[in-house]
């Protein structure tokens, strides 16, 4: 398949390669959007130039081999796995190291099957789907049940392992997971570890970095806090970081709908009150404070 | 005898690179590509089994070639098709199909005449191949 139309060269403008296939665009959206995750970004950046040289390398006639491509996302929840696979997914595509660039999202039950000879099929059927694109396999390590000897999820791995090894051209695998659990995966399936060029690890995100987040995500709302509300969001952020079952992004995420649910009520409350668009947008410091959050606090 | 059915029949047989990008061409027309086989080559026979499941929701022809791939070590020595189904509202039927595997020696078909009454003649094809059983046709 004719997947690089440019013609032979032995002089390329680093310039106009990097403005045609217009990843810096990607780049520049990552930084913008994605909210803190330095080391996370830092690396997707080397790893674009990587691809941008061995691209420039392939029309010089240079290069040996496909690289590999598969990577590891570790991290905790909510710390933007998926998110960055998206954008992964759209950098190879326009590099050309993935054909379609579209990404296939599964977690284990779509891929081990539930009797005997159910799972080959089902994981092949996933595998094609995913064929020319990403496959992003959410929560790997529980393909792996080391405490059942007689569980398909094995065989799910082994015709993953080669079909990563074989059609590197055809799909790139990402697996993703929280850190500890996936180190214990990695011990046990030597394969994986050894096939996957890329392991990223998604650092927690600080409390300013969770407060420019919260923003962000009313900002795309279309809410806003007050000033007393944003104080409260603040104090309200860092009692929630220290309560049990944090998942970063995503508790932030949770909690501002439950002020929005707040805020409605508040508003409904005085059906004689006219409002305009400026009581409708923002969020008061009563929103945030009747947080259960606050009561743990108190007690 | 060389067996022409559906496209390109009348063209040399095409490469998997070919092949690959016709896939190509009814994946992003929204077409499920299916692999179908058989070993008994009569034009009639509109029943070919089909190998694995019908394959919907597929974006790259590697995923199909992979399939064929797998269909050719199994059942290398018969005819084996790739049909485009069409599931949009209106035409719910295959679009396209054409031969990718052939076994290796095709021996034709033989005329085979019924007289009648009253001196008429009726005609059947048959092919030299069903004469054995199925399975064991083509060697």
């Amino acid at each position: 398949m004719d997947l690089d139309a440019s013609p032979m060269t032995d002089r390329v403008s680093l310039r106009e390669e990097l403005e045609a296939v217009g990843i810096e665009e990607i780049l520049t959206q990552l930084d913008r959007e994605l909210i803190g995750l330095k080391p996370v970004k830092t690396r997707i950046r080397e790893i674009a130039s990587l691809l941008l040289i061995e691209r420039i390398r392939k029309r010089m006639n240079l290069t040996t081999d496909v690289p590999t491509l598969h990577m590891s996302f570790t991290g905790n929840p909510g710390t933007g796995k998926t998110t960055v696979a998206l954008r992964i997914a759209s950098i190879l595509h326009r590099l050309g190291f993935v054909r379609r660039g579209h990404v296939v999202s599964v977690t284990r039950d779509e891929l081990v099957g539930q009797y005997i000879g159910h799972t080959a099929p089902k994981t092949k059927e996933v595998l094609k789907k995913a064929m020319g694109g990403v496959l992003f396999i959410d929560e790997a390590y529980y393909l792996n049940r080391p405490d059942n000897e007689r569980d398909y999820g094995q065989e799910a791995i082994e015709i993953l392992l080669q079909v990563m090894e074989s059609q590197r051209e055809d799909l790139v695998v990402i697996l993703a997971g929280y850190g500890d659990r996936m180190e214990k995966f990695y011990a046990s399936n030597p394969g994986f570890r050894s096939r996957i060029a890329h392991h990223i690890d998604f650092p927690d995100y600080s409390n300013d970095e969770l407060l420019a987040i919260a923003e962000l995500m009313l900002h795309d709302m279309n809410y806003k806090f007050s000033d007393e509300a944003r104080e409260a969001f603040i104090r309200y952020i860092a009692a929630r970081v220290t309560q049990p079952l944090f998942s970063n992004a995503r508790s932030i995420r949770n909690a501002l709908d439950r002020m929005r649910l707040r805020q409605a009520n508040r508003l409904v409350a005085d059906l004689d009150r006219m409002l305009d668009a400026d009581d409708v947008m923002s969020l008061q410091a009563s929103d945030v404070l009747a947080s259960r959050v606050f009561l743990k606090d108190k007690s | 005898m060389r067996i022409t059915q559906g496209c390109f029949s009348f063209l040399p047989d095409l490469t998997d690179e070919q092949i690959s990008r016709q896939v190509q061409y009814c994946l992003e027309k929204g077409w499920a590509v299916n692999i179908e086989f058989t070993d008994d080559p009569h034009p009639r026979n509109s029943f070919w089994e089909m190998w694995g499941l019908p394959m919907f929701d597929l974006r790259d022809a590697a995923g199909v070639m992979m399939e064929l791939g797998q269909c050719r070590k199994v059942y290398g020595n018969s005819y084996i098709r790739m049909s485009a189904f069409d599931n949009s509202h209106g035409w719910e039927s295959v679009r396209l199909s054409f031969i990718v595997n052939r076994p290796k020696d095709e021996p034709g078909f033989r005329l085979e005449r019924h007289e009648m009454a009253g001196r008429n003649i009726r005609y059947t094809t048959k092919s030299y191949a069903v004469d054995r059983p199925e399975g064991g046709r083509y060697g």
